[in-house]
């Protein structure tokens, strides 16, 4: 591209965005912002800053593991049910429709407080080394999180699982390549494509399912927030501020898996 | 067991009326959600810029912040608003009903949603149909009542059904900020039983309960506003 047509592109992209009602909007935005940041209370800020700070990378945490964990075992079961037998299919299905059929809220807490309540009943379990997890909350909001993900995200591999064109596995096999060859190099990586649209909204989706795990007492962000709340008897500045942190945390997702995606070979089969 | 049965020793009615609340938030929500998608849609499709701008607003907002800070943040910023305005015009603060407050923050969540389905759907329909109709010299009310709405609904149950789903599905966000629904039900009968596993497993049955058969329903009515359209399957 000549710089000249970069300059037109430039051009173009701002003109977009200074159409004379944008401008008016953008400059409400402004005095609305400025309004809160003159008008409400930050003064909190410093004091929980560092608490914040932890509250954040606890929730990135759990949003990553969780992402990572129920992706992989979401493979299996999109695989299950696209093409397995029966008694693989069956309880596949019957896993995704439990988990996309209850409230995740409801999940987290029959984890925490019904299996937490059961545990110490066994003293084997009281004395494994598994113990002074099971004690702690965030073990069952990663479990729950993970199933919750891979239950979603399962149903959307089976499609694409399905959606593999079939002549692209016959001319797998053709080529004498093992069942498991045929998986790692063709299925699965084809699959995954078709499935990237919709990764970037389940992570977002998981993202926001993320501060429910403060209802069974994990620090998250959204934690910190309802504990400044509960200190200084501000209602909305902590809420608003959490809601901007999600906002970009979501912004920055979308960014990411769109220059995932640009990278990625449009036309498949 | 017996700790299930719907009379007074054990808690199987509470369970079943904080079913029917959040039911009943789960309709009023989808409803109101219909309402400010359908008036969304169209104020994106063909309102003024200003219109649409305002509305990508909403609709990224909405879409990019957790459920569970929003219901915080609209349940709180609007009780007291309500409030604010009627001590302004000298009435007398009011309680909100739960009921109320619950609806019109989900309503308002559902509602983000179901304007970009009923774009994507109001999009999908053939240009020409459309071009007939004002053809005819229809009205823009007429041409709604009869063209527009039918013929997008196809294309929109499936995306509206997942709504609802998700809808009885939040109906147990609001648990967190007090209101009496399935989920706090069986909390408080947890709680005072002791016996944690078998309520939320029941209550676990009671929403995949709600689920499978609303997609029953669904199927249905898929079917009927599908008819007359050719099938998928014949068309391959």
């Amino acid at each position: 591209m000549s710089a000249e047509a970069i300059a037109i592109n430039m051009a173009a992209r701002a003109s977009i965005w200074l159409r004379p009602h944008r401008i008016v909007l953008i400059l409400i935005a402004l005095a609305l912002v400025l309004c809160a940041t003159f008008f409400m209370r930050w003064d909190w800020l410093p004091q929980y800053w560092e608490m914040g700070l932890m509250g954040l990378w606890r929730s990135l945490w759990i949003l990553a593991v969780t992402c990572a964990l129920g992706f992989a075992l979401a493979v299996p079961l999109g695989l299950a049910q696209a093409g397995g037998p029966i008694w693989f299919s069956a309880p596949a299905k019957a896993f995704c429709t439990i988990i996309r059929g209850t409230p995740l809220l409801l999940q987290l807490w029959l984890l925490y407080y019904g299996l937490g309540s059961i545990f110490p009943q066994y003293p084997w379990i009281r004395e494994s080394w598994l113990w002074p997890y099971l004690r702690q909350a965030w073990p069952y909001a990663v479990v729950a999180l993970t199933f919750s993900f891979a239950g979603y995200e399962g149903e959307v591999m089976r499609g694409a699982f399905a959606g593999v064109p079939r002549g692209q596995l016959e001319a797998a096999r053709a080529f004498g390549m093992s069942r498991w060859k045929i998986f790692r190099r063709i299925w699965l990586p084809q699959a995954f494509y078709r499935a990237l649209p919709t990764l970037t909204g389940e992570t977002v989706l998981q993202l926001k399912s993320t501060p429910l795990v403060a209802t069974i007492s994990v620090i998250d962000i959204f934690a910190v927030s309802a504990k400044v709340r509960q200190d200084t008897y501000l209602t909305y500045e902590p809420l608003l501020l959490l809601a901007l942190i999600y906002m970009t945390i979501t912004g920055i997702l979308v960014f990411v898996f769109s220059r995932i995606e640009a990278r990625i070979p449009v036309k498949i089969g | 067991m017996e700790l299930l049965s719907p009379v007074a020793p054990g808690w199987g009615g509470t369970l079943l009326v904080g079913l029917l609340h959040s039911i009943e938030i789960a309709v009023g929500a989808t409803c109101l959600g219909l309402m400010i998608g359908t008036a969304g849609a169209f104020g994106k499709l063909y309102g003024g810029p200003v219109t649409r701008d305002l509305l990508a607003v909403y609709t990224t907002i909405v879409r990019a912040v957790p459920e569970l800070v929003l219901i915080l943040l609209l349940y709180y910023a609007g009780t007291d608003l309500i409030n604010q305005m009627l001590t302004a015009i000298g009435y007398q603060r009011v309680d909100i009903s739960g009921l109320a407050a619950g609806i019109f923050v989900l309503g308002f969540v559902q509602g983000a949603y179901s304007t970009e389905v009923i774009r994507g759907a109001i999009l999908a329909i053939p240009q020409g149909q459309i071009e007939a109709a004002r053809a005819y010299g229809m009205s823009p009310g007429l041409m709604l009542r009869r063209i527009t709405l039918p013929a997008m609904l196809p294309f929109a149950i499936p995306g509206l059904a997942n709504l609802w789903l998700i809808a009885t599905k939040d109906t147990a966000l609001l648990a967190v900020v007090g209101f009496f629904e399935l989920t706090l039900a069986t909390r408080q009968a947890a709680g005072v039983t002791k016996a944690y596993l078998l309520f939320y497993l029941a209550a676990g049955a009671l929403y995949l309960a709600l689920t499978l058969f609303s997609n029953l329903i669904i199927g249905r009515v898929e079917a009927w506003s599908r008819r007359g359209m050719p099938s998928v399957k014949e068309a391959r």
